[in-house]
């Protein structure tokens, strides 16, 4: 016990808690100190997400694919749309499995703090941590929808292409917008409640005004760059190129919406280590 | 490299609280404040004030120039009543908050313990829900793993350890709970008001890990209502007052002068407008009387002593009522009672509206000295829906009784005797039957 009361024989971190206002650092370092907090809460939400259901993960095959089948009927058989010359089932669910993921995403992101209201009460780690988990479970959702896709192209008999390779980097631009979104949602949130009846509104808007139901090619060439000021612009014709080969090139609308995304993403950063300072007091 | 763990520098919190609602409105003020506050509150938003977006227009200080040292290795106990700024500044240490002025510097990783059961998720298994809970709390993978075998030990779960949660009991529950808290080891760890839960043996086992945690060099500040505890694990203790420190120093000495100031309890006890209420029930006010109704602070030894608590149920509830625990001077708890012991259980499900209850304790029960009543509201799914510790307080006189203090014990009932002479007894059994 002669050491009991000395100092410990190493370094002791330091830390120094003031008032804080205006904008902040975004402490990415520390984010990354918590990189396990983040791994364990995103697993917790991907093994509850479908607890005490009874399809369980069927939940993310049927989502996109009734979504899909409604909109064959409709849009594909009664309105007749055109789809770039491939089937049109597959080109709605082509569309469907990102927006899926991203609409899955940013309502859950959205409603984060909130839930975890508890959480942000009583400990401290980096306030990043909720939105950014909610990208797990839709990440696993992804996947299995993604593999009724690869059977439907089996099914009409479409090869993928080679830029299959830029699917990740698809996927990653889907997240980046859902996170940016995630985060000035949920940092909105915490003040107004309004935000939560918001939300369904808001991804059924934007649904629309993505070319899911729909082409692209349908708007004028010169207006088409300008489209993909919508990032999801992007990622869904990315993803009809990439896997069905449609003949229109979305690179330089590719370019936008992922600028457009950064923009998205590093405002709502921001704004959220912002608002971050009370979310304790006022959630 | 310095001794000092904690150093706080004149810290103060300022806390926006709702304004005061007008009843007095008409409809057309009402349309008018509707119409027009969305317009206002985007002006404010706009200019980055979302607390006053909120309608939060008054402040109050939870904290005022609140300034000590803490150095390493030393076991500090918080005390003070309801409100005092305690759990505000444990927040503000384990930067769940941010403080409005100020400065504080912490020498060491900061492990913080606030609610037993943080980051539990009920439809995970024990096992899952340790890994998540130490993650939540601090602790990286690795030490969980390290950890693993002498926390499932120390909570005697056994083999329901890859059992959901939801399908503990609430004992089962609590004792994991504080298991995965209890070897947080951390540098410094800050823990509040959490052994007020749990059965009694468990709770000592829990404050012993806390002891050696201490002996082994880590700080820790503890907030506490029980004196006992606080006294018997605490070198130093501090004081808060009206989120001002009244008092620091060796925890004997802070606790005695603490137990009899006036400043301390009273018999009558009402909400601050400052406790934040929930949305089910809240507890509004309550008092201690004497026989004839009247308030009193000193109550005869055998006097019938009743409690009265006023509460507002806000939310129509079923299986909903108050409840009392009664502390002795030293700390430990003598009795708990709830309506429910004695009031049917249909008319325990309330509609919405103010309610009134009253306890009765029986005078001649209670030993000479203070005691302390802490209330609580409940509902029977979910259990404390809140909990004011130590809100009121009393004290017996034994002017009434002169020459019983002879007896030991927590209580002092005089119970019912019968004495006859054994041959008696055989002619005429009923002798015994008072």
């Amino acid at each position: 016990m002669a050491t009991s009361t000395g100092s410990p024989g190493y370094v002791l971190p330091k830390t120094v808690i003031q008032p804080t206002s205006g904008w902040q650092s975004l402490e990415l370092k520390e984010l990354w100190q918590y990189r396990e907090l983040l791994f364990f809460i995103g697993w917790r939400d991907v093994a509850v997400r479908y607890k005490q259901t009874l399809l369980g993960v069927g939940w993310a095959i049927l989502q996109p694919f009734l979504t899909m089948v409604v909109f064959s009927l409709f849009f594909g058989k009664l309105a007749a749309i055109p789809s770039d010359g491939i089937p049109y089932p597959i080109f709605a669910y082509a569309a469907l499995v990102p927006w899926t993921f991203f609409a899955n995403a940013i309502t859950q992101s959205a409603n984060s703090l909130v839930a975890s209201a508890n959480l942000l009460k009583k400990v401290y780690f980096p306030r990043f941590v909720l939105p950014i988990s909610c990208m797990f479970p839709g990440v696993v959702d992804f996947v299995l929808a993604f593999l009724v896709l690869l059977g439907m192209m089996l099914y009409y008999g479409i090869a993928p292409t080679f830029n299959v390779i830029w699917l990740p980097s698809l996927l990653l631009l889907a997240m980046v917008t859902a996170l940016g979104v995630g985060f000035w949602l949920s940092a909105m949130n915490v003040q107004f409640r309004d935000v939560r009846y918001t939300i369904p509104f808001l991804v059924q808007l934007w649904m629309f005004a993505t070319p899911i139901a729909y082409p692209s090619s349908m708007l004028p060439e010169h207006l088409r760059v300008l489209y993909g000021m919508n990032p999801m612009v992007g990622v869904v014709e990315g993803f009809r190129w990439a896997l069905l080969g449609t003949n229109t090139a979305p690179g330089p609308m590719i370019i936008v919406s992922a600028c457009a995304s950064l923009v998205l993403l590093v405002g709502g950063a921001y704004y959220f280590k912002r608002a971050e300072r009370t979310f304790a007091d006022v959630v | 490299m310095s001794e000092v763990a904690i150093h706080v520098e004149n810290l103060s919190k300022e806390f926006k609280i709702g304004s005061v609602i007008n009843t007095d409105r008409h409809l057309r003020d009402v349309l008018v404040e509707a119409i027009s506050s969305p317009y206002r509150k985007l002006r404010r938003l706009s200019r980055g004030d979302a607390g006053g977006a909120a309608g939060l227009d008054q402040s109050f200080w939870a904290l005022r120039d609140v300034s000590f040292r803490i150095n390493h290795g030393e076991v500090v106990g918080l005390i003070g009543k309801n409100g005092a700024g305690k759990s505000t500044l444990l927040k503000i240490l384990s930067r769940i908050t941010a403080p409005s002025k100020g400065r504080v510097t912490l020498h060491g990783r900061v492990g913080s313990l606030l609610e037993v059961g943080i980051g539990f998720n009920h439809e995970l298994t024990g096992r899952e829900n340790v890994y998540l809970s130490g993650a939540v709390n601090g602790m990286t993978k690795r030490e969980i793993d390290r950890k693993f075998d002498e926390i499932l030990d120390f909570s005697e779960i056994g083999r329901f350890i890859d059992t959901p949660v939801k399908h503990y009991s609430s004992g089962m529950f609590l004792r994991l709970a504080f298991s995965v808290a209890a070897h947080l080891e951390p540098e410094i760890l800050l823990v509040d008001e959490v052994l007020a839960v749990g059965d009694v043996a468990f709770q000592k086992k829990c404050l012993g890990k806390m002891g050696d945690v201490a002996k082994r060099g880590r700080t820790v500040i503890l907030v506490s209502h029980n004196m006992a505890a606080v006294a018997e694990l605490c070198t130093e203790a501090i004081w808060l007052h009206g989120g001002r420190v009244l008092k620091k120093g060796p925890s004997d000495d802070v606790i005695t002068e603490y137990l009899h100031s006036s400043a301390n309890t009273t018999g009558v006890w009402q909400r601050p407008r400052t406790l934040e209420r929930n949305k089910n029930v809240s507890i509004l006010s309550a008092r201690v009387l004497q026989q004839a109704g009247n308030k009193a602070r000193v109550i005869g030894f055998e006097s019938d002593i009743s409690v009265e608590i006023e509460y507002e149920v806000m939310k129509p509830a079923d299986g909903c009522y108050v409840g009392i625990a009664l502390k002795n001077g030293e700390g430990y708890t003598v009795l708990e009672s709830r309506e429910r012991d004695t009031i049917p259980w249909e008319r325990l499900n309330k509609s919405r509206g103010q309610y009134r209850a009253t306890c009765q304790i029986p005078g001649g029960l209670l030993r000479q000295g203070q005691y302390y009543i802490t209330l609580g509201a409940l509902q029977s799914i979910g259990g404390w829906i809140e909990r004011i510790e130590d809100a009121l307080s009393f004290e017996i006189s034994e002017v009434n009784n002169p020459g019983t203090d002879w007896r030991k014990g927590v209580i002092n009932p005089r119970l019912n005797w019968a004495v006859a002479l054994e041959d008696e007894l055989t002619t005429n059994p009923s002798m015994l039957a008072n």
